[in-house]
């Protein structure tokens, strides 16, 4: 790892005034991607702004049918979170399978969709409970948020405070794991809504999706059967040594048959 | 070089160090501790696991300036010199390793996992360790000694 400054802002408006008077800088939220990237030398800021001391990014509020989860806190926090266990039950378990436990307690709801890794489970979340991401300067519904491989909307220096989720009628995820990784193979999120169904699923394309085919049949039946030996399209899929798009296609099918046997 | 200071198994210690520094090179090579071992280096295999304000962490993913103000515990901190925690005697009595690499970490991840959880089932022990790689034992008799540890630290 290349060495850089390092700064430790206690406000929000000192951490983005950090960012604009950094030749080349990057936000550190719970470094366990952004740490191995550095030492990789995939990246080599000038200046590391930690985030860990601003205390606008912190803390859980469950208010008026919105859970606003603050962007530095941790997996491990939202799994444990009595709140966000009875507003969204899929929200805590979802969080409670992120990494392992050593990564949970550091790593945080923010830096994972900053990050949108491909195989990240937040981003299933965000997008299959039309979250709203808040950041230091505006507000970017789900379906903006997440543009392509490791792509977000976020402009230079911007920097996500909290992610708000509407309380859905029932919810669920489940994923596929990778066996030696651990990392979703493909996961998908279920979500029952007052405007509708909306299933996401991450893992199997070069970002996080709403698979319309699943939705129409959830619509039309909510229950496991509905999309069990679905037909998926493959086409846009991911094809690795891991498993083919036509695996992944599969597997959509069945992890969204047993979420919706799951959710509530 | 910023400085840091913190609280490293119960004693207060403080350096300048250079911002890149990882928290496990600060306590192998600084502090000169090296029961926390560097196993992949990736983030992956867990040996470098210790607590830091009592929660399990990946030391060779986490800046040492990232703890300044820290309490951390090692596996040297568990228990007091020349005696075992109830967790390590556990992994001797039931041959929870083989060539011991692993073992700080595991036992630094069991003795988190029990203290948030003191009679944890095997599907939770298989669950909680999932962030900690062993080459020699196929984990069958890492399980039994975090269960035989978890009961030896509820009495």
């Amino acid at each position: 790892m290349h060495d850089f400054n390092y700064l430790r802002p206690k406000s929000l408006a000192d951490a983005v005034a950090a960012f604009k008077n950094a030749g080349d800088g990057r936000y550190l939220a719970g470094g366990q991607t952004m740490i191995p990237v550095m030492k990789q030398r995939l990246a080599s800021p000038s200046d590391v702004i930690d985030l860990s001391q601003v205390p606008e990014l912190k803390g859980i509020a469950v208010n008026g049918g919105i859970v606003a989860i603050g962007a530095m806190t941790s997996h491990a926090e939202v799994a444990a979170s009595k709140d966000v266990q009875a507003a969204i039950p899929a929200l805590a378990d979802l969080a409670s399978g992120i990494g392992d436990p050593h990564v949970r307690n550091r790593g945080t709801i923010g830096g994972s969709i900053a990050n949108n890794d491909p195989a990240a489970d937040y981003p299933a979340a965000v997008v299959g409970l039309n979250a709203t991401v808040v950041t230091d300067r505006r507000r970017i519904a789900a379906a903006d948020f997440f543009t392509g491989m490791f792509g977000t909307a976020l402009e230079e220096g911007e920097l996500v405070t909290r992610v708000e989720f509407p309380t859905p009628e029932a919810a669920a995820y489940e994923k596929f794991l990778h066996p030696a990784s651990r990392f979703a193979l493909v996961g998908v999120f279920v979500a029952r809504t007052k405007s509708g169904v909306r299933a996401a699923v991450t893992g199997a394309g070069p970002c996080v999706f709403r698979e319309t085919v699943l939705e129409q049949a959830l619509t039309r039946t909510f229950a496991a059967n509905a999309v069990k030996n679905i037909d998926i399209d493959a086409s846009n899929l991911n094809s690795d040594i891991h498993g083919s798009a036509e695996y992944r296609a599969h597997l959509v099918g069945v992890l969204a048959a047993r979420a919706v046997a799951k959710a509530r | 070089m910023p400085r840091i200071s913190l609280t490293v198994n119960g004693k207060p210690v403080a350096h300048e160090v250079e911002a890149r520094t990882l928290l496990v090179q600060y306590l192998r090579e600084t502090l000169k501790l090296t029961g926390t071992h560097v196993g992949c280096d990736t983030s992956q295999c867990g040996a470098c696991v210790v607590h830091v304000d009592g929660r399990a962490v990946k030391s060779c993913t986490m800046l040492a300036v990232q703890a300044d103000g820290a309490r951390v515990t090692t596996i040297e901190g568990l228990a007091p010199a020349g005696k075992l925690h109830p967790m390590q005697q556990a992994f001797h009595e039931n041959h929870g390793l083989q060539c011991g690499f692993c073992t700080p970490g595991m036992v630094m991840a069991s003795v988190a996992l029990v203290q948030g959880n003191p009679d944890p089932t095997d599907a939770q022990v298989r669950h909680g360790l999932e962030g900690n790689l062993c080459r020699c034992t196929g984990y069958q008799n890492i399980v039994k000694a975090v269960l035989a540890g978890a009961k030896a630290m509820r009495t």
